[in-house]
């Protein structure tokens, strides 16, 4: 559906020049969900930009649904916008305008005939739960409101692709929930391809299938939610997963556990189908016993994942071979003292 | 009554009041138009705008500079000869109002490109991903968007045109500020002074208080 390849965009900044993207390449596949996230400045807004054309490459290409947007003109990217749909962190809903009347510009953008455009507009909100609201203004609107209307807007003319930038950072935590099932079901739905800028994990691991991590104009990661999530390779996708699972002791903590255990610490992955449980069993025949004293385990589509903390007492030589069998399912790393 | 002689003074006054409104609303109804484009014009080809173009915008800013801060008396005489070259006379009401208008225009350019500038850019960039053309942001959406504080900068330039008009009558333009000296100051006739006054007052007064009410239904508040 998308397709980057080998992607950078420079600002010019004075005499200077700020890279905001930098040879970025990446695939996202019709019909699913992919969210992009990282820090603040990391470029996420201009990678999107880049999709519908309102920022322009300075090298590299990006391909929407077989077409070369890169090579496009101002005039003829136009067309092409108008089959993207596109929503915002602030909303950017025309106050001037009524709820109805946000919904059906871009209909009119689009040539639509007014006959058409007024049952277009109805459908629209009534799908997205405000056929009520039709007539009253923006600021007459909650801010999950405000952003319903946005999503009508942007899939007025039913777009293939929609491209969420920050739909929901000014939103509360429970609208935030609201908004985030709304694009769900676009996507399940009306198999709407969805593109999630974020910078907060919680939507990436509510609604995404897969993620890119994006740092400093590179994307650094780039997999399943699940993958990302229950293994992450960099260590800003360690901390970004750090701020929603808090599985894996801090160096706080582990200065603390040592404090009170004196025995071995290890930290064990568990995954779906894994067998900690059943290996620690055994562990009594090696002479050793365990104790957890940290960790967490969640599910993520589906499945579940998380680590363990385990203090080990007795011979090393049972300890040892106890980690031998532990690694045959799943990674152990000692944890240094 | 109050001690006016109605007899001779009743004509002039309704030629004075019909004067000053001709003279006021035809400049505004010009000027208006013009400075809507010229502020356009400004907002949009400034740096980031939708039609970005430094030349023209360079050019537009400084020729705006130039003529706005030339007191309107002076602008009267300054550009003389371009309006003998657009009305065909130098002296008359239809005289005044072509310095009027062009004075009005720029003064509006500034205040519409200071209302569009406030419109949230935000709004724009929504307009632009959804396929919208400059031309057709520029006239459906920026007026509409920033509507309330026009409506209320136009008001603001109504009061200040009817200001400017009173010195009419230095070019035979006549209108109520021409009544107000000639009749009223230079004759010692107090009277018909306080007339002329009162009446601008009374103008400038229903004006603001159009103007407020109209902005306050753009605004919905
Ligand atoms: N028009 C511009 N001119 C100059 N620099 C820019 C411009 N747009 C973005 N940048 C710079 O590019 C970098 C990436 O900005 P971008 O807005 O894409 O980040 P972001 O990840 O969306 O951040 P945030 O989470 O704060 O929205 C920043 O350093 C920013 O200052
Ligand atoms: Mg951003």
């Amino acid at each position: 559906m998308v397709r980057f390849d080998g992607v950078s965009k420079t600002f010019p900044v004075g005499k200077q020049t700020v890279v905001a993207v930098e040879n970025v390449s990446l695939t996202i596949e019709q019909g699913e969900i992919f969210a992009i996230i990282g820090y603040s400045g990391a470029g996420k807004s201009t990678l999107v930009r880049l999709i519908n054309g309102l920022e322009r490459v300075t090298s590299g290409t990006v391909t929407v649904d077989g077409i070369d947007v890169t090579a496009l003109s101002e005039s003829k990217l136009r067309p092409v916008r108008s089959g993207i749909g596109m929503i915002f962190q602030q909303f950017n809903l025309f106050r001037s305008r009524t709820v109805a009347g946000n919904v059906a510009y871009p209909l009119k953008v689009a040539g639509w005939p007014r006959e058409k455009r007024a049952a277009r507009v109805a459908e629209l909100l009534e799908f997205v739960g405000l056929g009520e609201r039709a007539r009253s203004y923006p600021d007459q609107l909650s801010g999950g409101q405000k952003q319903r209307v946005g999503i009508a807007r942007a899939l007025a003319t039913s777009p293939k692709l929609l491209l969420a930038d920050e739909s929901t950072s000014a939103l509360d935590p429970e609208t935030t929930q609201e908004v985030l099932r709304l694009l769900q079901k676009v996507n399940r739905e009306l198999g709407v391809t969805v593109v999630v800028i974020t910078h907060e994990m919680d939507v990436v691991r509510s609604i995404a299938d897969r993620v890119a991590v994006l740092d400093r104009g590179r994307v650094v990661e780039q997999d399943t939610v699940f993958e990302v999530f229950s293994n992450p390779k960099t260590e800003t996708a360690r901390r970004f997963v750090g701020t929603v699972i808090r599985d894996r002791p801090t160096s706080g903590d582990l200065t603390r556990l040592r404090a009170s255990h004196s025995g071995r610490l290890v930290t064990a992955q568990v995954r779906e189908g894994g067998r900690v449980g059943a290996i620690l069993a055994g562990a009594a025949e090696l002479g050793v016993s365990f104790e957890i004293v940290y960790g967490g385990i969640s599910a993520l589509q589906d499945r579940s994942f998380g680590s363990l903390t385990l203090e080990l007492q007795g011979p090393d030589a049972g300890i040892d071979a106890l980690l031998v069998r532990l690694r045959e399912h799943t990674d152990v790393e000692e944890v240094a003292a | 009554m109050f001690g006016i002689d109605w007899e001779t003074i009743g004509p002039l006054y309704v030629r004075a009041f019909g004067q000053t409104l001709y003279m006021v609303s035809v400049a505004m109804l010009a000027g208006g138009l013009a400075g809507l484009v010229l502020g356009t014009l400004l907002y949009t080809t400034r740096r980031g705008g939708l039609l970005q173009n430094r030349l023209v915008y360079n050019v537009l800013n400084f020729v705006v500079n130039l003529i706005r801060p030339i007191p309107f008396i002076l602008l009267l005489a300054f550009i003389g000869p371009v309006t003998l070259a657009v009305v065909g006379t130098q002296i008359g009401t239809e005289a005044v109002i072509f310095p009027l208008a062009i004075a009005a225009s720029f003064a509006v350019s500034r205040i519409v490109e200071q209302n569009l500038v406030t419109i949230d850019p935000g709004v724009i960039e929504a307009a632009r991903a959804m396929g919208a053309s400059p031309l057709r942001i520029i006239l459906t959406l920026l007026v509409p968007e920033a509507l309330g504080p026009l409506i209320l900068g136009y008001t603001f330039m109504f009061i200040a045109v009817v200001d400017a008009s009173a010195v009419a009558g230095i070019i035979g333009g006549g209108g109520l500020g021409d009544l107000a000296i000639v009749y009223g100051y230079q004759r010692f006739n107090y009277p018909v002074t306080l007339l002329a006054v009162i009446t601008i007052i009374v103008i400038v007064q229903l004006v603001q208080v159009l103007g407020n009410a109209l902005a306050r239904r753009a605004l919905r508040r």
